[in-house]
C-alpha cells in the first residue's frame, strides 16, 4: 500500500511559536505578582523556581530513519509525554505510571506469537528489533478522555513483523495481550480491570501502514511508563487501543474482546476510531485538549479518524461508524 | 472545652487562613509551573475537591455535637459552607472559562447530555440560595423557613458525590470515601433523630440559636 506523504494537519491549526510563547509568558506574569506577594510575606521568595518535572530520559536509539509524517506538528514535551499516563497497571492516575513504572523490567523481553499463523513461537525484543528498520512517525495521539499530544514515536510497521509470523487464511484478527506482572505492576494488584490488558485490532487495520510497533518516543528507548519495550500506536484510534509493554500477539478468526469492552461495553466498542460526531456516554468527543497547550488556551476541535481520514477510512466504507464505535 | 468569644475569634480567622491553602497551592504551582501536563484539569480537580471536602467538614459540626455534646463548632459552619460555595465557584469558573472558553453552546449541551455534569451543576446552582442566605439579616427574615431552605445542603451533598462517581472511569476507590464519609455523617442524624426521645439528649435548638 502507498503511504501518502501530503501533511495531514492544517497549517491554521498549529499554535504559532510566538502565540505559544505569548501564552506562557502572560500565564507565568500573571502567577508571578500574585505569587511574590504571597512569597514575599511567608518568606519563601528565596527559593529557587524548580523545574516542572524531573522525568528520567532513556537510552538514545542509534539509527533510526526520519519520516515526513506530521513533520509540522508541534511535539508535545516530552516530559509533558513521559509524565501524563493512561497505564492502570501502575495505577489510575495520571502521575502513577510514571512515578511507578521503575519496577518494570523491559529486558530480557519476550513476546510469544500465537494462533492462526505458521511462525507461532516465541521471539526475543532484539530479534523483533531486526524484522524491521525503525522508523520516526510523528503522530497526534487522541485519549478518549477528551486530550491529546503530538509524539515523535520511534518505531517500525506492524506489517512487517505480522508478515515475518505468516499469518493463515484463519487470521481475520489480531489480540495484543499485554504484561500483567503484579511483582512488576503494582496496579495489577487491585482488581479494576480484568487483568491481563487485551486489545485487538481487525487484520486490514493491523497491516494499515499508519499501524506501528513503537519502541522509543523522542529518539530514546521507551520509557516504561509510556509502554516499554513495545507498545502499539494506531494513530486514527482512541489511544486506549494502544496496548503497553505487549507480551502476547495472537492471531484468531473471533473478533478479540477487548479490556474496556469487557469493562464497559456501552461506552468503548471494539473499533474505537476517533469519531467527533460519535459522543461518549460520559462526554461529548468533539473537542480536545492539546497536552503542553497550557493553562490559557481553549479546546481544539477533534478530526473524524484523529486527521487520518484520507488515509483510513475507507477500510470502514458501508459500515455504520455509530453502531461500530 | 468551650472557648470563649475571644478564642472563638481566633478558631475562626485560623479557620480561615487554613481554608485559604489549597488556592495559595494553586496559585504557587501554576506559578512555578507545576500544574501538571494537563493544568486545566488539575485545578478542575483541585477546586471541586475542596468544595466536596468543606461540604462535608460543614456537615460534620451536627454528629459532632450529637456524639460528644460540644456545640462550639457550630459557630464556624457558616464559614466553612462559604468556603464550600466559594471552591465551588471556583471549580464551575474553571469550567466554564479555562475549560471551555464561554462557549455556550457545548457548555449547554454538555451539562443536558452527561449525568455526571448535570448533577454536578444542579448542586451549584441549589447552594446559590444557601450562600445567598447565609447571613444574620437573611436569615431573621427568613424565620423558619431559613432551616427549611438549608435543608438543601443534603441533597447537594449527595449530588455533589455522585458527580465525582460518575465522573470516574473505573477506579471508584476515591469517590467510594467521599460517599462512605457522606453516609456516616448522614447515618449519625438518621440514628440520633431515631433515638432522640431516649437516653443520651442532644443540646436544645434553644440553646444554639444563642450562640448565633
Amino acid at each position: 500500500m502507498l503511504i501518502r506523504r501530503k501533511p495531514d494537519v492544517l497549517p491554521s491549526e498549529i499554535t504559532s511559536h510566538e502565540v505559544y510563547q505569548d501564552r506562557r509568558q502572560f500565564l507565568k506574569a500573571a502567577g508571578f505578582g500574585l505569587a511574590t506577594s504571597a512569597a514575599i510575606s511567608t518568606g519563601l521568595i528565596s527559593l529557587p523556581v524548580q523545574a516542572a518535572t524531573d522525568i528520567k530520559h532513556g537510552q538514545k536509539i542509534a539509527g533510526f530513519r526520519k519520516t515526513a509524517f506530521g513533520a509540522d506538528e508541534k511535539l508535545t514535551p516530552f516530559d509533558d509525554v513521559a509524565s501524563y499516563n493512561n497505564f492502570y497497571e501502575f495505577g489510575t492516575s495520571k502521575g502513577d505510571p510514571a512515578q511507578h513504572a521503575g519496577s518494570l523490567k523491559p529486558r530480557p523481553w519476550t513476546v510469544s506469537i500465537e494462533g492462526a499463523v505458521k511462525k507461532s513461537k516465541t521471539i526475543s525484543i532484539e530479534d523483533i528489533f531486526k524484522l524491521a528498520p525503525l522508523e520516526e512517525r510523528i503522530y497526534r495521539m487522541r485519549c478518549v478522555e477528551g486530550w491529546s499530544m503530538v509524539i515523535p514515536w520511534v518505531g517500525f510497521s506492524l506489517s512487517r513483523l505480522i508478515n515475518w509470523a505468516e499469518p493463515t487464511g484463519n487470521a481475520k484478527y489480531v489480540e495484543f495481550v499485554t504484561l500483567a506482572d503484579p511483582m512488576q505492576m503494582p496496579g495489577v494488584r487491585v482488581p479494576i480491570l480484568d487483568w491481563p490488558y487485551v486489545e485487538g485490532l481487525r487484520m486490514d487495520e493491523a497491516m494499515h501502514p499508519l499501524t506501528i510497533m513503537a519502541v522509543g518516543l523522542y529518539g530514546e528507548v521507551l520509557p516504561n511508563q509510556n509502554g516499554a519495550p513495545m507498545r502499539l500506536v494506531v494513530p486514527w484510534k482512541y489511544g486506549f487501543k494502544g496496548g503497553k509493554s505487549i507480551v502476547k500477539i495472537r492471531f484468531t478468526d473471533k473478533m478479540p474482546q477487548s479490556t474496556w469492552m469487557k469493562a464497559a461495553p456501552e461506552e468503548y466498542g471494539f473499533y474505537a476510531n476517533v469519531n467527533p460526531d460519535v459522543p461518549h456516554p460520559r462526554w461529548s468527543q468533539k473537542t480536545e485538549r492539546r497536552i503542553g497547550s497550557g493553562l490559557f488556551s481553549p479546546r481544539i476541535k477533534t478530526q473524524p479518524f484523529n486527521g487520518y481520514a484520507d488515509q483510513v477510512a475507507q477500510l470502514y466504507a458501508g459500515m455504520d461508524l455509530r453502531r461500530n464505535f | 472545652m468551650r472557648p470563649d468569644k475571644q478564642q472563638i475569634a481566633r478558631i475562626k480567622a485560623a479557620l480561615f487562613v487554613l481554608a485559604l491553602v489549597p488556592l495559595a497551592r494553586l496559585f504557587w504551582l501554576g506559578f512555578t509551573d507545576n500544574l501538571s501536563a494537563n493544568p486545566v484539569e488539575f485545578v478542575e480537580r483541585s477546586t471541586g475537591t475542596w468544595a466536596l471536602v468543606c461540604l462535608l467538614v460543614t456537615l460534620s459540626m451536627t454528629p459532632i455535637r450529637l456524639l460528644t455534646g460540644m456545640t462550639w463548632q457550630i459557630q464556624l459552619r457558616r464559614m466553612t459552607g462559604l468556603f464550600m460555595y466559594f471552591y465551588a465557584c471556583l471549580h464551575f469558573a474553571t469550567y466554564i472559562w479555562l475549560d471551555h472558553w464561554f462557549f455556550w453552546d457545548e457548555i449547554t449541551a454538555d451539562i443536558i447530555k452527561h449525568p455526571y455534569v448535570l448533577v454536578g451543576f444542579t448542586a451549584f446552582v441549589l447552594a446559590t440560595p444557601l450562600a445567598i442566605t447565609s447571613n444574620r439579616a437573611m436569615m431573621l427574615k427568613l424565620g423558619a423557613n431559613w432551616k427549611k431552605l438549608h435543608m438543601l445542603v443534603y441533597p447537594i451533598a449527595i449530588l455533589a458525590v455522585l458527580h465525582f462517581w460518575w465522573l470516574v472511569k473505573k477506579d471508584i476507590r476515591e469517590p467510594s470515601l467521599y460517599a462512605l464519609v457522606l453516609s456516616v455523617l448522614l447515618g449519625i442524624r438518621i440514628y440520633y433523630k431515631r433515638t432522640q426521645s431516649r437516653a443520651h439528649k442532644p443540646a436544645s435548638k434553644a440553646q444554639l440559636n444563642q450562640q448565633h
